[in-house]
């Protein structure tokens, strides 16, 4: 049975919960988690340790990669195994008086079966007030693709409590910065959700922006600046092969994927202005969207792919507006302050997440396209590049603490789950993947 | 450049200022013969024609009025000149105004001396969005392109390129660094 959970989410700093959960030794500039703040309504549960039948693999435990998903989202509250009574594997041994005596909501319970090269999962979520079970099933993944195994069952549970998809599968693109022998070394790189298993896709001296992914998660579209200015490129995951797609003179800028990913919006100035244009990926033929004096950047399709978001700043400052489809006259959607910029729609037509000013700071803020209202979302400052989670339920964006550049995953209203610093050096430019089904 | 030239030309920039008095400003410096008076130095390639140096071969007493205050106008020009990196205030593309002798002096030279190319590198302090401020730094380096052009550089010697807030000319959050991150700078080949 699925229930859908509305959260309300008070947004207090429970200041005590820093845990460093996972420390990377890696020199090789791997994210780490830093889970700084929590939500007061998040949904005790108890993820017991999976019993394992045959070799399983050593490192992370799935259940406790399992457990760090759900945390993460900053909607579940996980109860440390050494609190928990007993350790049960199947239905038969769970004793629901014992686990709401533990204040559980819900128990997940499981194991693991070697078989040649894979690993099997049986698994099941019990609701413990009604004495049920909610979700039930089997999965298999290959011997050294637990952690997919894990983030495959953390989306079950995480869609059998809420109602939504879990976005535990999907993957980040970001961009980190450090220094090697005295030069700039920007690193495009893609991790899971949580900042493991990271892989660099792409090294320069020179900055790389934008990433942006394809709707089918095997390519990525970026802006770098290896060849002296700024030129966007589409990047097959797979193959590594790598293409030059807008190379124009002036700004080739700011990608971003149509839905059925055969085309790409994106800022050119080739005719002496920064204008959004797009690119038919297999003709390369452009079409002009924008035709005004002022900077038009920072294009997103809607939620429906008719329309497009954008920043302008035809009033004398950077704001958001929204064409009802390309060429339309355009309809201004931001007031609130004098610098509101790069929009974020989320894939409902509810909001629009954009990077707002105000007294000097810059937040995270969103705009209800309904009612037109604004709740800024971040208390964090220099806060830049919002991208949506597939699902809608998160956000993850760029911020400072100290002078190093990080990523912080907050709920998508507000309410903040954790932080993505980089062993060493900045990471910006962060871009969540789709859902691949 | 050593610190005694820019200790000099910070002294020529400063006696320009006081000696051209309310009547110099961008516009009659645009003066013909002034104008062909920099040419000539420039191609000789002279960069020492008011050094400093008291050598025997010029003395004040065979100078005459004119020409001494040619010379120091020339000197003046190659002063200026020795500035290349250009402020703007946050969210303008504005050319300030003590900007403005200089890049006249700029353009001058550039037309003196067509063989000659500039690359016009725009920036944004950190603050706001990437993509915004590539469009930005673009916007600010088209501002100085246009400034040059109109003052006598042929387009055709200019290239513009924007590395919006990617490349600060130094590190920190405060406005005492944005204010020198938000900047073009002048690159001659």
């Amino acid at each position: 049975m699925r229930q859908r959970i509305h959260t309300t989410w008070s947004i207090r700093i429970l200041s005590s919960i820093t845990l460093l959960l996972i420390i990377s030794a890696n020199a090789n500039a791997e994210l780490l988690i830093r889970i700084t703040e929590g939500a007061d309504s998040a949904l005790p549960i108890a993820v017991v340790p999976f019993a394992e039948n045959g070799q399983i693999p050593p490192g992370d435990k799935l259940s406790n990669v399992v457990q760090s998903d759900l945390t993460m989202s900053g909607e579940f509250r996980a109860l440390p195994p050494s609190k928990m009574l007993s350790l049960p594997s199947k239905r038969e041994e769970v004793f629901f008086r014992d686990w709401r005596m533990l204040g559980q909501r819900y128990v997940l319970v499981g194991e693991l079966t070697r078989s040649a090269d894979k690993i099997n999962a049986r698994y099941e979520l019990f609701d413990v007030n009604r004495e049920e079970r909610i979700l039930g099933e089997r999965a298999a993944a290959s011997v050294n693709n637990l952690r997919s195994l894990a983030h495959h069952i953390s989306d079950k549970v995480y869609e059998a409590i809420t109602g939504v998809p879990g976005a535990f599968s999907t993957k980040l693109a970001y961009v980190t910065l450090d220094s090697f022998n005295g030069k700039p070394r920007y690193r495009l790189q893609v991790s899971d959700v949580d900042g493991k298993r990271s892989r660099i896709r792409l090294e320069s001296e020179e900055p790389i922006l934008s990433p942006a992914w394809s709707p089918d998660g095997k390519r990525l579209a970026y802006v770098s600046f290896e060849t002296g200015k700024p030129v966007i490129f589409v990047h097959e995951l797979s193959s590594g092969n790598r293409t030059k797609v807008a190379d124009f003179p002036g700004l080739n800028s700011a990608p971003a994927w149509s839905d059925d990913g055969r085309s790409l919006l994106m800022t050119l100035s080739k005719d002496g202005n920064a204008e959004i244009y797009r690119m038919d990926l297999q003709s390369r033929q452009l079409t002009k969207l924008t035709n005004h004096w002022a900077i038009d950047t920072e294009p997103s399709w809607d939620h429906n792919g008719r329309g497009v978001f954008f920043t302008s700043d035809r009033s004398g400052g950077p704001q958001i507006y929204h064409m009802e489809k390309p060429g339309a006259e355009p309809r201004r959607i931001t007031f609130g302050s004098r610098y509101n910029a790069r929009p974020r729609p989320d894939s409902e037509g509810k909001y629009v997440y954009y990077v707002h000013q105000r007294e000097g700071s810059f937040h995270i803020a969103r705009t209800n396209l309904k009612t037109g209202e604004e709740t800024i979302l971040t208390r964090t400052q220099s806060d830049e590049s919002p991208s949506v989670s597939p699902n809608g339920r998160m956000l993850i964006y760029a911020t400072k603490q100290g002078t190093d550049s990080v990523l912080t995953v907050i709920s998508a209203d507000g309410g903040a789950a954790y932080s993505l610093p980089a062993s060493e050096g900045d990471v910006r430019e962060p871009a969540w993947g789709p859902l691949i089904r | 450049m050593t610190f005694s030239a820019q200790t000099k030309a910070f002294a020529l920039l400063l006696s320009v200022g006081l000696f051209a008095g309310c009547s110099s400003t961008g516009e009659t410096m645009e003066d013909g013969s002034y104008g062909s008076d920099v040419a000539a130095i420039d191609q000789d390639g002279g960069s020492t024609v008011y050094g400093g140096d008291d050598q025997g071969g010029i003395s004040s007493s065979t100078l005459t009025e004119e020409e001494r205050m040619a010379a120091e106008q020339q000197a003046a020009q190659e002063a200026l000149r020795d500035i290349t990196t250009f402020y703007f205030d946050f969210d303008t593309a504005e050319i300030k105004q003590e900007a403005r002798d200089v890049l006249v002096a700029h353009a001058q030279f550039l037309a003196a001396n067509p063989g000659q190319n500039v690359r016009l590198e725009g920036h944004a302090d950190e603050r706001g969005t990437k993509e915004y401020n590539l469009a930005l730094g673009e916007r600010r380096a088209n501002a100085v392109q246009r400034f040059l052009i109109v003052n006598g550089a042929s387009r055709g010697q200019i290239e513009t390129v924007s590395y919006g807030e990617e490349k600060p000319a130094v590190m920190g959050s405060n406005e005492s660094s944005w204010a020198q991150n938000r900047r073009v700078e002048l690159v001659f080949d």
